[in-house]
């Protein structure tokens, strides 16, 4: 079993062979995002009762706090296919730590705009150099800045190696965002829903912030697995598989590249 | 020992030791990334002497008083231990409300805090108005038949 599974799992580490598996699952999970998306936006606008305390402006609850869990999320898993990427040399790991950054990057600055705007009504201002709106600006300027790292170095390897690096250095903002609102005093109140305490909002609001959780997660992997499959075709345009999936003009010619992996 | 084992040695051995040295530096800092100031460490001393400074707490019940311009408003704000007396002048956010926490940016002039904004902190408790009510009534039954209160539910101070 162990063996079988190392099998597939080598199998589809060679991007010639996650290209088609991608682009198979890619329809299932559009379908899991908009599904999920409608049920939980028609929960959050009409089902979810209004907050005793905040009113309706609460309710940019259900978009602020999923892009935020993803935005850490995101980080998460990018900096573990960093890690794989420069230890085990896997190029298809490199390739889906390119393709999460920009995905991540988006939550991160839907989180803090979002914030924002729900921040003016409630605490009174857009903005406060407080610990957790800090480390979350600081998670953005790292997305940005291996975004920018990547696209600096022109050959793939040397690129993935150094941002790469970034996004392992970088790990170390996630715990200081997450606990940020219990280790120093914040405007930021502290968290409703955490694994070690009962949630502190009515069933029917987690519910709702909940799907739309998975929602965002869905069309993450839709994004990402698009995103890698073009990230594939750009980074082994040499490689004789590619070509021959258009069809290529180069038939016959064989490059050498095209045997490794 | 292969070589892709070592590299993974090496990443993770420079992760504890950034780890490490993060924790160091927040250390460091850890006064200078407080948002604010409670009443007691104000009183101890521990605010910038006229610089202005953000004092924190919860606005003391029935404190809270209107001058007649309809704008200047006085309040006090606790720390449980320790309370503060705040002037404003300008339109409070929608939150605010006694009981509830407040950070307010200032300085102190005499014994009273002298605030140029004031920004509403609200918790990490959502639930529908109904529930609050009902909530509220138990509450007030509980006293009318002088049952044991649970534990106050004390302000989160520093």
């Amino acid at each position: 079993m162990a063996l079988k599974d190392s099998i597939a799992w080598y199998h589809f580490s060679a991007p010639k062979n996650f290209y088609p598996l991608a682009g198979k699952v890619i329809p299932w999970f559009w379908g899991l995002t908009i599904a999920l998306l409608l049920v939980g936006l028609y929960l959050s606008f009409f089902v979810a009762p209004t907050d005793y305390k905040q009113g309706e402006s609460y309710r940019i609850i259900y978009i602020h706090v999923p892009a935020a869990w993803m935005s850490m999320l995101i980080y998460l898993v990018m900096a573990i296919y960093a890690i794989i990427g420069l230890a085990w040399k896997v190029r298809l790991a490199d390739m889906m730590a390119s393709a999460l950054a920009p995905t991540g990057a988006m939550f991160t600055f839907l989180a803090l705009w979002t914030g924002a705007f729900w921040g003016k009504p409630t605490w009174g201002t857009y903005w406060v150099w407080d610990a957790r709106l800090t480390s979350e600006l600081i998670l953005l300027f790292l997305y940005i800045g291996f975004i920018s790292l990547q696209s600096a170095i022109d050959d793939p390897r040397r690129a993935a190696k150094a941002s790469g690096l970034l996004a392992i250095v970088g790990v170390i903002n996630l715990p200081i965002i997450y606990f940020s609102v219990q280790w120093w005093n914040t405007l930021h109140q502290g968290a409703s829903v955490s694994p070690t305490m009962a949630p502190k909002m009515a069933t029917i609001m987690l519910t709702t912030m909940l799907i739309m959780t998975f929602a965002f997660w869905m069309y993450t992997i839709v994004i990402v697995l698009m995103r890698v499959r073009r990230i594939i075709l750009e980074r082994e345009r040499q490689t004789s598989w590619v070509m021959e999936l258009f069809g290529a003009e180069a038939s016959g010619e064989k490059d050498e590249k095209g045997e490794r992996k | 020992m292969k070589t892709r084992h070592k590299r993974m040695a090496f990443i993770l051995v420079g992760l504890a030791g950034l780890s490490v040295a993060a924790w160091l530096v927040l250390n460091a800092l850890n006064s200078n990334l407080a948002l604010y100031i409670s009443p007691t460490d104000v009183l101890a001393g521990d605010a910038p002497k006229d610089q202005t400074f953000r004092l924190g707490g919860l606005v003391v019940e029935d404190s809270l008083r209107r001058e007649d311009d309809g704008l200047t408003v006085h309040f006090e704000v606790t720390d449980s231990a320790n309370t503060i007396p705040v002037t404003f002048t300008g339109i409070l956010p929608d939150l605010f409300e006694e009981g509830q926490g407040v950070v307010a940016q200032g300085k102190m002039q005499g014994g009273v805090f002298a605030a140029s904004e004031v920004l509403a902190k609200h918790d990490e408790n959502y639930m529908p108005a109904e529930v609050a009510d009902m909530l509220e009534e138990g509450e007030k039954l509980k006293q009318q038949y002088g049952q044991p209160e649970e534990a106050a539910s004390m302000p989160q101070t520093p």
